[in-house]
């Protein structure tokens, strides 16, 4: 009976609520990965107008390219207190990439281990792939600029 | 074959170069002529008593400025009297941001009691020549002879969204070694912040 309404609820939770993840747990998740996948970290907020502007653009790459091995990683930097406001945003946008809220405390310290040329601002896309950064912007992306650059990194 | 190297070389740093992204610490910022919320113009070399300035490029409608609102004027209110006065420029595309508009400017001055200028970088110009990227972003100046010499460059504090968390004040204990003829130590940090928005 239990195992029945445990059922019942798993039903009804969204397939992958946000995770939130330290910095050490989303570099082993992507930077340190030795599987040929091509790694799309995007670096955005709930509260970031352009940064949800350009959600759409990872969402239609991600569908373009899912026949290849590209993993597209939003990684959300939502104060941690909002994390129930980014868990309904990614459900009612029905945002279909994978979502993590980062909890990695003191900015000045983590941004450089992400990226040196960094200086904090969002959006901020990363491609990586067998442990190796590919690419680093600051800014962001239009569709097809998007497109091109992981289909650059596939050939 | 050499020329062909030489193209090859010059073209390479031609690809390879980064635009210089503004000022870095030591170096000699110029001073601007902005429109305060008050409806004068002012230029930094108008305060003739300030020892330095605490430039800080904000905005009305980024959550990480609105956190800091009261910290930038608590900062004021600590070392205005000590010779280092806070001066916040906006500089973002209003056509992009209409909540950053002057007016809009002038409407959260007088709400959050503004006790510093707050000036419209309208043409980008200072935000440009300064380098900064993001809000807040903060430059410290201090005055060396004629010169503005910069002495800081980046976040406020370690913790945007709790300021009770705080644990490294990287304006003040920049401020504090200015006033002590120390050191400043950290001298440059990073934070995430809203990106400016650049007219298109």
């Amino acid at each position: 009976m239990s195992a029945f309404i445990l059922n019942f609820i798993f039903l009804f939770l969204p397939a992958e609520p946000v995770q939130e993840v330290t910095l050490e747990q989303l570099q082993a998740r992507v930077i340190q990965q030795n599987n040929d996948t091509l790694y799309v970290v995007n670096f955005w907020a709930t509260w970031c107008k352009p940064c949800v502007a350009e959600l759409p653009y990872f969402e239609t790459a991600a569908a373009q390219f899912k026949t290849q091995k590209v993993k597209v990683l939003l990684v959300s930097l939502d104060f941690i207190r909002d994390k129930q406001k980014l868990d309904k945003f990614v459900v009612e946008r029905t945002i279909k990439n994978e979502v993590v809220l980062l909890n990695a405390g003191n900015p000045n310290v983590w941004i450089d281990k992400i990226e040196p040329e960094w200086g904090g601002a969002i959006p901020a896309t990363l491609l990586y792939r067998n442990g190796e950064k590919l690419f680093f912007r600051e800014g962001e992306f239009e569709q097809t600029e998007l497109d091109s650059l992981i289909q650059t990194k596939l050939n | 074959m050499n020329r062909l190297i030489l193209l090859a070389t010059t073209f390479f740093f031609l690809v390879s170069f980064k635009p210089d992204g503004g000022y870095k610490v030591g170096d000699v910022a110029t001073d601007f002529k902005l429109l305060n919320v008050t409806g004068s113009m002012i230029s930094l070399g108008d305060n003739k008593v300030a020892q330095g300035f605490i430039v800080v490029f904000t905005c009305n409608h980024c959550p990480f400025s609105v956190k800091y609102e009261d910290r930038i004027n608590e900062l004021n209110k600590k070392y205005a009297t000590k010779g280092y006065p806070v001066v916040a420029i906006n500089s973002n595309d209003v056509l992009q941001y209409d909540e950053d508009s002057y007016d809009n400017m002038i409407i959260r001055a007088k709400e959050k009691n503004f006790s510093f200028p707050y000036l419209h970088d309208e043409t980008q110009a200072v935000a440009k020549s300064y380098g900064a990227t993001r809000t807040p972003h903060v430059y410290i100046v201090q005055k060396e002879k004629d010169n503005l010499i910069v002495k800081y460059i980046g976040a406020i504090d370690d913790n945007a969204d709790d300021a009770a968390a705080v644990k490294h004040k990287y304006v003040e204990n920049a401020v504090d070694a200015l006033l002590a003829a120390k050191p400043v130590n950290p001298d440059f940090t990073k934070a995430i912040g809203c990106s400016i928005k650049w007219k298109k």
